[in-house]
């Protein structure tokens, strides 16, 4: 007890007491607790996984030496695995599906939430609460449903090859050889990502300012443009940055398609446990990682920003 | 209100309908139908079977649903120590580099795709003097490693809309900070933990990337079951597989939905 008494009290009076209080030393004993208290969680996850990563992010620049006892391990360094063609190309199909996903997503999930927020119906409520409940099913699902629906022998083709008496035998197939399947699987499944802070943002909107707007003659394409829009903003780019992280990470529909189309994710997947090729698929995740740490920072700024300076977002 | 006359509110609400029903109420449908299928050779399923629900609960699969169960409560109650634990020391921390350090590493698991996580425990476990390479260990490693960011970011939330007056009133009774934590702090914070803990277990249930990396053949979840099944053409079954796995997951939504509703009227 005495050691832990006299360590320099890092952190000022603990949140527990109010500040009037005069400082006992059994007060300071326990602002040094405090402190420590503190310390568990951190170095549990530091070991499980900052230290797990930090190997990740090492093996990737050091590359891997030819291992004599195991002849089938693919040697590679970060430089040959970015220069790989087939990598190229798979790094431009990770950010150009996660782009045009976050552009789909963004469009429906305005559109949607407008209505859900501004024409109310019966039952909006009831939407909204399957909203959170489809947050919390995993991604995969999506892919397995719509391949029923559109797949190559799904229900919509054999509607379409009856309605045309049978000459194209399978006249939508998308699903399986195109990147729209994946397209329309994560427009579905990321949608309401866009949609909860799209909603937050709107139930903040001043409803007079839109009868304003109104009476004043505006139009509602206009007061959609020129008031709720700008107010909501930085509810947009929240939820922009979120579902284009998540889309560049996404492994759960890119891989249920059949992997034909591949991203990032499914490609480490693929060098780890197809081709025991640890140091590309180490190099391969440090380009992921840096990728989707920049969105994650831009998004928690933006949300910072969304609960502080909703004005300032307005008037910049 | 945006939409003032009749016809327009009814334009509006045919647009959402249409997108509501044809991209997330016919999927699920489909789905569902889908796990009650024998054959379907036509438009719609030309006979029906109950085999794919009860395959669902046979053998192969169930062991998926036993492993499924187990990692995630293991891992939801893991994350939820975790998290809370994290989240009550976010708060005590006075310091701006130590809340950002809390901040920033209890977040990362969340920016990290999932696929990332298993690759790095693989990574670090397959080799040194910790070996977990093929144990169950190591996918529940993985899953409380992936939600307890989502538990971190939960709690921490609702301890941050607490009313500090109701500690402060403790201490000032003389209550000491442990007894302050499990008297006044925790059942306060009740209805968050309960929810966080019910998030928790529905993502573990779902997921697929990490466990896809770390998994071996005698712990193989839900997910990866369903995946083989699909793979192998087996779809109906994968599709009840599917549907079972989400009924399970919207009953515990649903069951930690009413504790919460019942801990916020005390």
């Amino acid at each position: 007890m005495t050691t832990v008494t006299e360590l320099p009290p890092p952190t000022p009076p603990a949140p527990a007491m109010p500040s009037s209080r005069p400082a006992a030393p059994a007060n300071k004993a326990r602002r040094s607790l405090a402190w420590l208290w503190s310390t568990p969680p951190i170095l549990l996850l530091g070991a499980a996984f900052l230290y797990p990563l930090y190997l990740v992010v090492k093996q990737a620049i050091e590359g891997s030496p030819p291992d004599p006892t195991n002849p089938f391990k693919v040697t590679t360094s970060f430089m040959d695995t970015l220069k790989d063609p087939g990598t190229r190309t798979v790094i431009k199909n990770t950010i150009q599906m996660a782009v045009y996903s976050t552009v789909g997503c963004l469009v429906l999930g305005f559109v949607l939430a407008l209505i859900i927020a501004f024409v109310p119906f019966p039952g909006a409520r009831a939407v909204s609460r399957f909203i959170d409940v489809f947050l919390s099913f995993p991604s995969f699902l999506v892919t397995v449903s719509i391949m029923f629906l559109y797949g190559r022998v799904g229900m919509v083709n054999h509607i379409a090859s009856a309605l045309t008496g049978g000459r194209h035998d399978t006249p939508i197939n998308f699903i399986e050889y195109s990147p729209w399947g994946i397209w329309l699987a994560e427009l579905i499944y990321f949608t309401p990502f866009v949609m909860r802070p799209l909603l937050t943002a709107f139930s903040q909107i001043d409803t007079g300012q839109l009868e304003v707007a109104a009476s004043l003659g505006a139009r509602a394409g206009r007061v959609i443009w020129q008031v709720i829009l700008p107010e909501a903003l930085p509810a947009v780019f929240a939820g922009g940055s979120l579902v284009l992280m998540l889309t560049m990470n996404e492994y759960g529909i890119v891989s249920f398609t059949g992997a034909k189309y591949q991203t990032l994710p499914v490609l480490i997947e693929n060098f780890a446990k197809e081709q025991t090729n640890y140091a590309g698929a180490c190099a391969l995740a440090v380009i992921n990682i840096v990728l989707s740490l920049a969105l994650f920072a831009g998004y928690r700024v933006l949300l910072a920003r969304m609960s502080g300076g909703r004005r300032a977002a307005v008037h910049a | 209100m945006l939409l003032y006359t009749r016809r327009a509110q009814r334009i509006a609400w045919a647009v959402f309908a249409f997108f509501f029903l044809l991209l997330f109420a016919l999927p699920f449908g489909v789905l569902v139908l889908a796990a009650f299928t024998k054959q379907w050779n036509g438009a719609f399923p030309s006979s029906y079977t109950f085999s794919n629900v009860t395959a669902a609960f046979h053998t192969d699969p169930l062991d998926g649903l036993e492993t499924s169960l187990i990692t995630a409560l293991l891992s939801s109650l893991i994350a939820l120590v975790l998290g809370t634990w994290a989240a009550l020391a976010l708060d005590a921390v006075r310091n701006r580099v130590g809340k950002t350090l809390i901040q920033t590493v209890f977040m990362l698991p969340i920016a990290v795709p999932s696929v990332v996580v298993g690759l790095a425990l693989l990574v670090a476990f397959s080799q040194g003097p910790v070996l977990l390479n093929g144990t169950n260990t190591i996918v529940v490693m993985a899953h409380s490693i992936l939600v307890t960011a989502y538990a971190f970011q939960q709690v921490s939330a609702a301890v941050t809309r607490l009313d500090p007056a109701y500690e402060q009133a403790a201490a000032s009774l003389g209550a000491r900070p442990y007894y302050t934590l499990l008297r006044v702090k925790l059942p306060l914070l009740l209805p968050a933990l309960t929810g966080s803990l019910a998030l928790c277990f529905a993502l573990s249930m779902g997921e697929l990337g990490a466990t896809a990396m770390v998994y071996s053949a005698n712990w193989t979840t839900l997910p990866l079951r369903i995946y083989a099944l699909d793979d192998r053409g087996h779809q109906f079954v994968a599709a009840a597989v599917t549907a079972v796995m989400m009924t399970i997951t919207l009953a515990v939504l649903l069951v930690v939905s009413r504790i919460r509703t019942r801990a916020n009227y005390r």
